[in-house]
C-alpha cells in the first residue's frame, strides 16, 4: 500500500522505535524563542550538557517583544530579563540568534519561512503550539513542551508517538472575498476545537492547491485550533518557487536534488488516511468567531447559534460560560456589533499578503474614530517589504500607523493589552478568555474583515 | 520534578467544564519566569482571583469543600498552547492526577513529562464522577498506574486506562526521557551518517 506525506517524513526521521513506546524521532530544525527555553537550557546546565547539534536551532526572542522603540530596553523588566536570558543562553551554547532590531529578528514562525530555513521533507519543532505553520512546506512540524525542547538540544531527537493521519479536501474555488483565514476558521468550526486531536492533517483539494505559500502558512498555522499535532500541505511549484534562492536553501546542484526529492513527497493515490473529511470552497464565506475558543466560528452573516438540546452539563455550563465572558446570546446577529478594538499581525496573518490584503481595502478610506488599531508585521522584513511597496503610505492615509515586529496582542505578554471588556476583532490564533489581556473579549476573523471593521468601527463583511 | 509513581487514592477537586485551555490554567503574563517553580500559586489565575487578587469564593480552588490530588476535569482539558507552565502549575499545585475524558495531545505529553498522570476515562465514568463528589465531596478515588485502574471508592466502579508501556515504567521509576535520549547519543550520530543526503 501507499504511503502518505506524513508517513514519508516521519519514517525517514525514526532512528528507533521503542517496543508499546513512542518513536525515537530525529529533528532536523529547532526553531527556538525566550518564553518556553530557558527552563531547557537549565536542565542542560543541571545535567552538565552541552547542545547536541548547534548549527540546527534557530533563537529569535519574539512574544516578550514591545511594538515600539525596540532599539531601547525593554521597559518590563521581566520581559527584559526573559529576553536577556535567552540572548545568554545562546551565546553560551554556541546558538545563531536574532536578536531585537537584527533585521532578520521577527516571529520565529514568519522568519523560519522568510530565510529558507523551513524546507519541505524536513522534522521542525519549536516549544510553541503553532509551529505547525511550517506544514505549509510539506514538513512535520509540531509544537512542544519545554521538556521537549530540552530534549531536542540535548539529542536533536524527541520521543513521539505516531500520530493518526487524516486528510481534510477543500474541493471547487474561494468565492471573492474570502481569505484562507476563512478556510482555517470555516474548518475548525466543523470539525470542533477539539476534532482532529490524535492526528496529523493534510489538506488537500483544489482550493489549497491554489493557495500562494503565505495563504498556506495561515491555514497549516490554525490546525492546532482543532486540537491537530500539525497540519501539512505536499510541496509543489508554488513551493518551490517561494524557497528558491532564500538564504538558508540548497543552491546549485544540491538545489535540483533537493527538488527532485521534494516531488516524491506527495502522498501515493492509494495511501490510507485514518480520516478523511471533505468540503466545499463554495460554502464558505468571511468567518468571525463569537465564543471563547477557536471552533465557536460562523460565518460573517449568521447569528449565533444555540446549543443542541440534548448537550450534557458541562457543554452547557461551557457555553454559557463562553457567551457570557463575550457579552452574546444565542439568536443574536454578529454582524454590526460595535467594536474598539482591530489587530492585524500575528504568526498567523503578520505576513506580506496580509498588510497587502488590508491595504486593498482601506485605500482610499478612513480609520473609525473610536477604533484602535494595532498593525504589526511578523517579521522585520515583512516591514522592509511593505515600505518597498508603498504600503505604509496607503496605511497611513486611511489613518493607520504601523508598529514594530512581534508576538504583540496575540498572547499580550508585552504592553499591547486589550483593555478588559474592550471587544477586538483580531487576525490571530485565539479568542480565549483574557489572551489579549485580562478581560478582553476577541473575535477571530481574517485580514479583510479586520479591515472593513477597522473602517465601519462595527464588525462588518469586507464584501458589502 | 521527577517523583515516583504508584498508587494514588484521593479525595478530588471537580471542574466540570470542557475545552479548559491553558491560557486559563496559566495566563500568558505569568509566563515570564525563567525557572520551574511557584507556578501553582497562578494556576487557574484568572478563574481563581478577581482583578484585584483577592480569591472568588466560588471557584473550587477556593471552596474548602474541596480538596486532594486529583483533578478531575470536562473533555478536551489542556488546549491551546504548548506551554509547559500549564504543566508546571498543576503539578506545583499539588495535583498529581488530572482525569477527564478526552486531554489534548501536547497538554498530555507535558502532564507526563512532569509525572502527572493523565487519565482517559469514558465519559460515562466522568459524568458519574461529577456526581458523586458532588454529593459528597470527601468521595475518594483510586489510581492504580501499575494496573492501570481507576476506580471511584463510592460507586466501586472501575475502568482500566491506556499508557503505553515506556512511559508507564518512566512514572514507575521517576526516569525522564532525557536520561534516555543522552544515553542513546552515539546511536543517533550513527543514525545522522547513515543518512546524510
Amino acid at each position: 500500500m501507499g504511503k502518505t506525506l506524513f508517513d514519508k517524513i516521519w519514517d525517514a526521521h525514526v532512528v528507533s522505535e521503542i517496543p508499546d513506546g513512542p518513536c525515537q524521532l530525529y529533528i532536523d530544525r529547532h526553531y527556538c524563542h525566550e518564553v518556553t527555553s530557558p527552563q531547557a537550557f537549565d536542565g542542560l546546565r543541571r545535567r552538565g550538557l552541552k547542545v547536541f547539534r548547534p548549527a540546527q536551532t534557530t533563537c529569535s526572542p519574539d512574544h516578550n517583544i514591545p511594538t515600539h522603540d525596540q532599539d531601547r530596553p525593554i521597559e518590563d523588566p521581566v520581559s527584559r530579563a526573559q529576553v536577556d536570558t535567552l540572548m545568554r543562553n545562546a551565546a553560551e551554547f554556541g546558538l545563531t540568534i536574532y536578536g531585537m532590531c537584527n533585521p532578520r529578528n521577527g516571529i520565529i514562525h514568519v522568519i523560519g519561512p522568510e530565510q529558507g530555513l523551513t524546507l519541505p521533507g524536513a522534522t521542525i519543532v519549536c516549544g510553541d503550539s503553532h509551529t505547525s505553520t511550517h506544514g505549509a512546506f510539506g514538513a512535520v512540524a509540531f509544537g512542544i513542551g519545554t521538556s521537549e525542547v530540552e530534549m531536542v538540544l540535548a539529542s536533536q531527537c524527541i520521543l513521539q508517538p505516531r500520530p493518526k493521519t487524516m486528510r481534510i479536501t477543500v474541493n471547487g474555488r474561494l468565492r471573492p472575498g474570502v481569505t484562507a483565514k476563512d478556510i482555517a476558521l470555516y474548518i475548525i468550526a466543523k470539525m470542533t476545537t477539539s476534532g482532529a486531536t490524535g492526528y496529523f492533517v493534510e489538506y488537500a483539494g483544489e482550493a489549497i492547491r491554489s493557495l500562494s505559500m503565505e495563504e498556506r502558512m495561515t491555514v497549516c498555522n490554525l490546525s492546532i485550533e482543532m486540537g491537530a499535532r500539525g497540519g501539512m500541505i505536499a510541496p509543489d511549484e508554488t513551493t518551490f518557487e517561494y524557497v528558491k534562492g532564500r538564504d538558508n536553501a540548497p543552491k546549485g546542484e544540491a538545489w535540483e536534488k533537493a527538488v527532485a526529492y521534494w516531488r516524491t513527497l506527495a502522498s501515493d493515490p492509494d495511501a490510507h488516511f485514518d480520516a478523511e473529511v471533505t468540503f466545499d470552497a463554495a460554502d464558505i464565506e468571511p468567518r468571525v468567531t463569537y465564543g471563547t475558543n477557536p471552533g465557536m466560528g460562523i460565518g460573517i452573516s449568521e447569528t449565533i447559534p444555540e446549543l443542541p438540546a440534548d448537550a450534557d452539563a458541562a457543554a452547557r455550563a461551557s457555553f454559557d460560560k463562553s457567551l457570557a465572558y463575550m457579552g452574546f446570546k444565542s439568536g443574536q446577529k454578529i454582524e454590526g456589533t460595535p467594536i474598539d478594538y482591530v489587530f492585524l499581525g500575528s504568526c498567523t496573518n503578520g505576513r506580506i499578503e496580509d498588510f497587502r490584503a488590508f491595504a486593498s481595502y482601506v485605500k482610499g478610506k478612513k480609520k473609525a474614530e473610536g477604533v484602535t488599531a494595532w498593525l504589526v508585521p511578523g517579521s522585520w522584513r515583512v516591514l522592509e517589504q511593505i515600505k518597498a511597496e508603498g504600503i505604509d503610505k496607503i496605511l497611513e492615509e486611511a489613518g493607520f500607523e504601523l508598529r514594530q515586529p512581534g508576538c504583540s496582542a496575540c498572547l499580550a505578554m508585552n504592553d499591547d493589552k486589550v483593555p478588559s471588556g474592550k471587544l477586538a476583532v483580531s487576525t490571530s490564533n485565539r479568542n480565549f478568555e483574557g489572551r489579549q489581556g485580562p478581560g478582553a473579549r476577541t473575535i477571530l476573523a481574517g485580514p479583510l474583515v479586520a479591515a472593513a471593521s477597522a473602517v465601519a468601527g462595527r464588525l462588518t463583511d469586507p464584501r458589502l | 520534578m521527577k517523583q515516583k509513581f504508584d498508587v494514588v487514592t484521593s479525595r478530588c477537586v471537580p471542574l466540570p467544564i470542557e475545552n479548559v485551555d491553558t491560557d486559563q490554567i496559566i495566563p500568558a503574563r505569568f509566563l515570564k519566569a525563567t525557572s520551574r517553580e511557584g507556578f501553582g500559586d497562578n494556576l487557574f489565575r484568572d478563574w481563581r482571583f478577581d482583578k484585584q487578587g483577592n480569591p472568588i469564593p466560588s471557584f473550587v480552588l477556593n471552596d474548602p469543600t474541596y480538596s486532594g490530588c486529583i483533578l478531575v476535569a470536562g473533555k478536551n482539558f489542556g488546549s491551546g498552547s504548548s506551554r509547559e507552565h500549564a504543566a508546571w502549575a498543576i503539578a506545583d499545585y499539588g495535583f498529581r492526577v488530572v482525569v477527564s475524558s478526552f486531554f489534548a495531545d501536547i497538554h498530555k505529553n507535558n502532564e507526563l513529562n512532569n509525572f502527572v498522570l493523565p487519565v482517559v476515562v469514558s465519559e460515562a465514568f466522568l459524568s458519574e464522577l461529577f456526581k458523586t463528589i458532588q454529593d459528597n465531596p470527601q468521595a475518594e478515588v483510586r489510581v492504580d498506574l501499575p494496573a492501570q485502574t481507576i476506580t471511584n471508592l463510592t460507586t466501586g466502579n472501575s475502568e482500566t486506562f491506556e499508557i503505553n508501556a515506556y512511559k508507564k515504567h518512566c512514572l514507575l521509576n521517576g526516569l525522564d526521557d532525557i536520561d534516555y535520549l543522552v544515553e542513546n547519543r552515539s546511536k543517533i550520530a550513527q543514525w545522522e551518517k547513515a543518512h546524510e543526503s
